[in-house]
């Protein structure tokens, strides 16, 4: 029964298929001493009374034991097929050698306790080095294995205080949730990485459903090693030979590979399968599972895709979640997950609670800061104001005959270049509150829940605002992807946010259904029947409305319960500038506290009226109980917004206010000799104009100013996780000048703005200050800051790490007199031999020189001894990307020194700087470092 | 500043020994110079002979404190048992006369290419000499002897290596007249549009390292430390520099690097054997080595060189283009 192989001893040793020699290592990152064989009595039906069989499994408890360490508790690693217990060899690692707690005295803030923790990751039997049986071990016998072998080890007996953390992969997932249903008295937690649990409605993967086939399986199994050799080549980035040939180590004969074979059999695909009660049995407990559980995920996983991430998250909805995107199916080597693993334990299962620990101090706040001095606007914290829903002003204007929203391009209408322009399409506060309650209620009776995500494909307008209040008011969540964020951009963000309910147009309607996009498909618009089962679409959104007023008609009905303060209420995203967008997650408080935010430092009154050209803000205008106008422009191009459509947007309803982006407001510009004279007139009555989005240069503000020559020209900081933090106006930024980095002015109303100051090395410090010329990360606290990042738990951890204070990752100092001045990304610093050094100042510097325009300054070389270059766009624009002819190159090299004392290396030339989508302005400098750091070795690069 | 010494500079005909032996006669040292043809520098005395020679290496370091060697064959091309004799062997054999006569300390002139394997550098530290992977004759030759020197480090006996990294100046005739000539001919290619990053050494500041490399001995022994300006420049903006300096149209024109080291290795063959035929006389127009030093980047982390020598160039790359400048405008 027991395969051959002597015991584990100290010296030679053989285990099945591997010699194993003193000072040879087999199996690159596993240490002398993890690998040991256990002798386990067995208790599984399919094997005779009195069987034992021998498991091999790596164990760091004999060497914590030789340092005298005592772990935390113990993590229970469970692999999946085809793989062994070498997956976890880097969590032994960083369990091992993580500090005892008595000697972490020292930690910022930025680390959380990491203990030792002894883990045992098991070779299951028939798998990795573990005894073949000579069965057919089902998803029962192997639950009962494990828990045969826990016993053996002595591992979760009665009344052990320590605790046990299952940790589980692939097939191995659903094996510890088995084992973890059975032993809750020591359970302390879950991890869990790309596997499902789900047996209802259950399809499998369609790279399985191959596998299975009986012409393929046998032979592509156990006959040769195509399903090992597959699966190794999941990983990303590939393996490295010798750890591959590590993962094929046991697997080396057909007969070492029955097991995988029969792994991949006992997959139950359906109700006939003699495991599927054991799974349903599992999947179905693992909703009464109520200690802390960890998903970490791999997005471009073939077979455990997204879905049965979100399956799990429906039975386990307190997990945390991190999404690595770009990683996949071998998360374990395409990442490095023992550090989480490790800071989570440490943060929630199984250890001690953390110690009180006090805020960090703060230096004191200079005498003659605007906060000091409790000058208004300037982030004293004042009471936060009680909350106030966000649909509340809508309530309140259910009888308001006047319009609340405006829209130039109704939806299905020619959206630009007739000369006329179409006809604008006006909704009453009576009509919008009547409508948003009528497709709440609608939305409700198709079987949107409460805490639904419900991702809106629809460009701004009427029917966008509608449904987003719609949701706000049942306390479905909004995920609000735009299409700024790029094809593949938006794709990502829409599977990564996992909505329960896709709103869309129907362009978008079809990319859903082509790429696969999550979600229940709702139409905007009216569809035919031909297109709606094309579509695949459920509901129409006039049904929806139908629906709910037929609900609502003639009677007071039970009126929807409001959602809770805290609950989700919308999930935004970031540009993704620097690598994918991310998810931002906003309670309603949170965003009820941006409304109020906009509200106290634009002086943003009821009964004000907007242009809404910026999204983010725009939505909130039915909230700020202010008319919005949306201007006729195609929103996924700002800089589609002309001076004639802005003025005629304006005129509509005697706008006030104007809220567009640096990309439009150059637009517009450029067109403003086509306006007439009622449009200028018209825009000559504008008192508030909020450059939003990216930083606005002041000549083009200037050039702004004279189009609305009565207007106030603000532009607030700020960033997806928090908007606004600060604002100044164009005055303000005339009396800043230039210095080094963007003046963005002074904190808004509510928020503080501090810097974690940078160490020699550029690494922030974890005591926030205001001191006047300290450059450090810039950190915030306010109340309408994110409440989290979506299903990036890692992430979120890190941006979080200060508590109370939300970690912008931008760089920047405060100047004597309080005002903030960014000088770049935290990620985007220069180390060179003189010092830490900032772009933005140097870029400003760049670009001032004849024959420059827009240029990113980046770092090249090792860490500690960067060389400084300057990526231009030549004006005129050059044709090939390459250095700078020697001229050019020594005039920007001039100004930069002049400017910043920064001394260039080189100055290269591109046809155009690489920028996000969204704003068109944001540089990835880490990207363009790279390629910079190609060309200047004497590589091909191309163009970056 | 140290207490007079006499020192013995070998190699100091050439552009960098002769301003070592100028700069460390000029702080008061006793200055003897040993080569073939007297040295230009001032205040220094002539021992005239061949490293090959070894009677009268014994003569040079008869009554030295210290030993500056500067001496080479430094070529793009050539036979291998040439460079052995001078570089391996003509080190091996002033180390022995040195250390029998006496000598404290003995700085050994090296050249970064010692660690050099034909891969871009980009701010690297100096990198262990490797005779086995370094490129070039030179490079080999160069290589071995900095590890032959520095393994004679030891009590009463210090020796230290310092490797400049592509020296020039006016007066230059290595980097400079070659890059001129080439350019007046037509004959100066940029590889892959000049973009190579590469970092360079003033002549002045070149020298001044050395000469701190042996006050810094108790620092610097047992050690080999790259020297450069630490500013590094695009290959082609440094010869666009030099060529602007001069009054000669700066190259205008750009090949694949790929394509020059093939044919530089194509070249160089060719040449070599045409030149034991005797049927050529110069050095061949492309090297591979010289292709590889052209198209690829080379430049140094300065950091701990400059804490060893504690120092840091006291002239940048524009300060030396415009004395550059300078001696050509005089020549004209």
């Amino acid at each position: 029964m027991v395969a051959g192989g002597a015991a584990a001893g100290r010296s030679a040793r053989t285990l099945p298929g591997v010699q194993l020699w003193p000072g040879v290592q087999p199996w690159p990152g596993v240490r002398p001493g993890w690998s040991r064989t256990v002798e386990v009595p067995s208790t599984a039906a399919c094997d005779r009374p009195g069987t034992v069989h021998r498991w091999h499994v790596l164990d760091n408890g004999p060497e914590l034991q030789a340092r005298g360490v005592e772990p935390a508790g113990t993590l229970l690693c469970v692999h999946g097929n085809p793989t062994w217990s070498y997956l976890w060899r880097s969590l032994l690692a960083a369990a091992t050698d993580a500090p005892a707690s008595h000697d972490s005295a020292s930690h910022d803030a930025a680390s959380h306790d990491a203990a030792p923790w002894r883990v045992v990751a098991v070779d299951q039997l028939d798998m990795g080095f573990s005894a073949r049986t000579g069965t057919f071990r089902r998803l029962a016998d192997r639950v009962g294995d494990l828990g045969d072998l826990t016993a053996a080890l002595g591992l979760a007996r009665r009344g052990d205080p320590r605790p046990v953390v299952t940790v589980g992969h692939d097939w191995g997932g659903i094996i510890s949730l088995g084992w973890a249903l059975r032993h809750r008295e020591p359970l302390a937690g879950v991890v869990l990485a790309n596997t499902a649990v789900h047996p209802a409605g259950f399809s499998l993967p369609p790279a399985l459903r191959l596998a299975l086939h009986p012409a393929v399986h046998g032979w592509g199994t156990t006959t040769t090693p195509a399903f090992l050799r597959v699966t190794h080549a999941l990983a990303r980035p590939a393996l490295a030979p010798a750890v591959r040939a590590a993962f094929m180590a046991p697997y080396l004969t057909p007969a070492r590979r029955a097991g995988v074979g029969n792994f991949v059999a006992d997959i139950p695909a359906g109700p006939g399968h003699p495991s599927w009660p054991a799974l349903e049995e599992i999947s179905s407990g693992v909703r009464t599972l109520d200690v802390p559980a960890l998903l970490l995920w791999g997005p471009q996983d073939p077979v455990f895709s997204d879905r049965y991430l979100r399956d799990l998250l429906d039975r386990l909805p307190h997990a945390d979640v991190h999404r690595f995107e770009g990683a996949g199916h071998l998360l374990p080597e395409d990442r490095d997950i023992a550090s989480p693993v490790l800071r989570w334990l440490g943060s929630t299962a199984g250890s001690a609670p953390p110690a009180e620990s006090a805020p960090p101090a703060e230096l004191p706040v200079p005498a003659g800061t605007p906060e000091a001095a409790g000058a208004p606007g300037a982030g004293t914290e004042a009471e936060a104001a009680p909350y106030r829903a966000l649909t509340a002003e809508l309530e309140e204007r259910r009888a308001d005959r006047t319009p609340a929203i405006v829209d130039m391009a109704p939806l299905g209408l020619a959206r630009r270049g007739t000369s006329r322009g179409p006809d604008p399409r006006t909704l009453s506060w009576a009509e919008l509150a009547a409508d948003v309650g009528a497709l709440a209620r609608g939305l409700a009776s198709a079987g949107v829940r409460p805490g639904d995500r419900v991702s809106l494909l629809v460009p701004p307008g009427i029917e966008l605002t509608t449904l987003i209040y719609a949701c706000l008011r049942l306390g479905a969540v909004a995920v609000l992807a735009d299409a700024g964020l790029g094809r593949a951009g938006l794709g990502r963000a829409i599977i990564g946010a996992g909505p329960a309910w896709l709103v869309g147009i129907d362009r978008a309607l079809a990319g859903a259904r082509l790429l696969g996009w999550p979600g229940a498909r709702i139409s905007v618009g009216p569809v035919s029947g031909a297109r709606r089962r094309a579509l695949g679409v459920r509901h129409t959104v006039p049904e929806l409305l139908s629906a709910g007023r037929r609900l609502t008609a003639g009677r007071d009905p039970d009126p929807l319960p409001a959602p809770e303060p805290d609950a989700e209420a919308a999930v935004l995203f970031t540009s993704g500038s620097t690598g994918p967008a991310k998810g931002v997650s906003y309670t309603h408080r949170r965003l009820a506290a941006m409304r109020d935010t906009l509200k106290a430092t634009y002086g943003l009154q009821a009964g004000s009226a907007l242009v809404a050209g910026f999204a983010p803000f725009a939505l909130l205008g039915p909230a700020l109980g202010a008319t919005s106008v949306t201007p006729d422009m195609d929103v996924t191009a700002p800089r589609t917004l002309t001076a004639t459509a802005l003025a005629r947007a304006v005129a509509a309803v005697d706008a006030t206010a104007v809220f567009a982006s640096p990309a439009a407001l150059a637009n517009v510009l450029a067109t403003a000799g086509d306006l007439d004279s009622a449009g200028r007139a018209a825009l000559g009555r504008v008192s508030l104009l909020l450059s939003a989005g990216a930083p606005i240069p002041e000549p083009l503000l200037a050039r702004v100013q004279e189009l609305v020559p009565r207007a106030s020209l603000h532009t607030p900081y700020g960033m997806t996780e928090a908007l606004p933090v600060t604002d100044i106006d164009l005055p303000g930024i005339r009396e800043a000048g230039t210095g080094n980095g963007v003046c963005v002015g002074t904190p808004v109303a509510g928020a503080r703005v501090r810097v974690l100051p940078l160490s020699a090395a550029g690494v922030p410090g974890s005591v926030p200050t205001a001191g006047a010329d300290i450059t450090g990360e810039i950190v915030v606290a306010a109340p309408h800051v994110k409440e989290r990042y979506d299903r990036l738990w890692i992430t979120q951890q890190e941006s979080a790490s200060l508590p109370g204070w939300h970690r912008t990752g931008d760089v920047g100092h405060f100047d004597a007199e309080g005002r903030l001045w960014v000088e770049g990304r935290l990620g985007h610093l220069l180390t060179t031999p003189e010092g830490i050094r900032t772009p933005v100042a140097a870029e400003h510097a760049a670009a001032s020189a004849p024959g420059a325009g827009r240029a990113a300054v980046v770092g090249v070389g090792p860490a500690g001894t960067q060389a400084a270059v300057a990526v231009v766009e030549a004006v005129p624009p050059v044709r090939r990307a390459g250095p700078a002819e020697p001229g050019l190159a020594a005039r920007v090299r001039a100004a930069v020194a002049a400017g910043t004392g920064i001394r260039l290396a080189a100055v290269l030339v591109v046809p155009g700087l690489p920028t996000d989508i969204r704003h068109n302005s944001k540089v990835d400098r880490t990207a363009l470092a790279g390629w910079a750091s190609r060309v200047l070795a004497g590589e091909r690069a191309g163009s970056p | 500043m140290s207490a007079p010494r006499t020192v013995l500079v070998t190699g100091a005909s050439g552009l960098l020994g002769s301003a070592v032996a100028a700069l460390l006669a000029g702080r008061g040292h006793v200055v003897r110079t040993f080569q073939r043809r007297p040295s230009p520098a001032p205040g220094t005395t002539h021992v005239p002979g061949s490293l090959t020679d070894p009677q009268a290496v014994a003569r040079a370091v008869q009554g030295s404190d210290a030993v500056v060697h500067l001496a080479a064959k430094v070529s793009f091309t050539g036979d291998w048992n040439d460079f052995a004799a001078t570089n391996i062997h003509g080190t091996a054999g002033l180390l022995k006369a040195a250390r029998a006569a006496g000598v404290r300390d003995f700085v050994q002139v090296s050249s970064p290419s010692v660690a050099h394997f034909g891969s871009a550098i980009a701010g690297a530290p100096a990198g262990r000499a490797d005779p086995a992977r370094a490129r070039g004759h030179y490079a080999r030759s160069k290589a071995a002897a900095e590890l032959l020197a520095l393994a004679e480090d030891g009590p009463g006996f210090r020796v230290a290596a310092v490797r400049p990294h592509i020296v020039w100046g006016p007066g230059d005739t290595q980097l400079v007249e070659r890059v001129l000539s080439r350019a007046r001919a037509g004959r100066l290619p940029l590889l892959d549009r000049g973009a190579a990053l590469i970092d360079t050494t003033y002549l002045d500041n070149a020298a001044e390292a050395v000469v701190r490399t042996l006050e810094r001995m108790e620092h610097t022994r047992g050690q080999a430390v790259v020297v450069t300006n630490g500013e590094p420049r695009p290959v082609g903006e440094l010869l666009a520099g030099i060529c602007t300096a001069a009054g000669v149209r700066p190259p205008a024109w750009s090949v694949p690097g790929w394509l020059a080291r093939g044919a530089g290795t194509a070249i160089e063959h060719a040449w070599t054997a045409a030149g034991r035929r005797g049927w050529v006389h110069d050095e061949p127009p492309m090297t591979r080595f010289l292709a590889e030093q052209l198209s690829t980047a080379h430049w140094f982390d300065q950091r701990r060189t400059r804490e060893l020598l504690d120092w840091t160039p006291a002239l940048g790359i524009d300060d030396g283009l415009r004395r550059l400048a300078e001696h050509y405008q005089g020549a004209r």
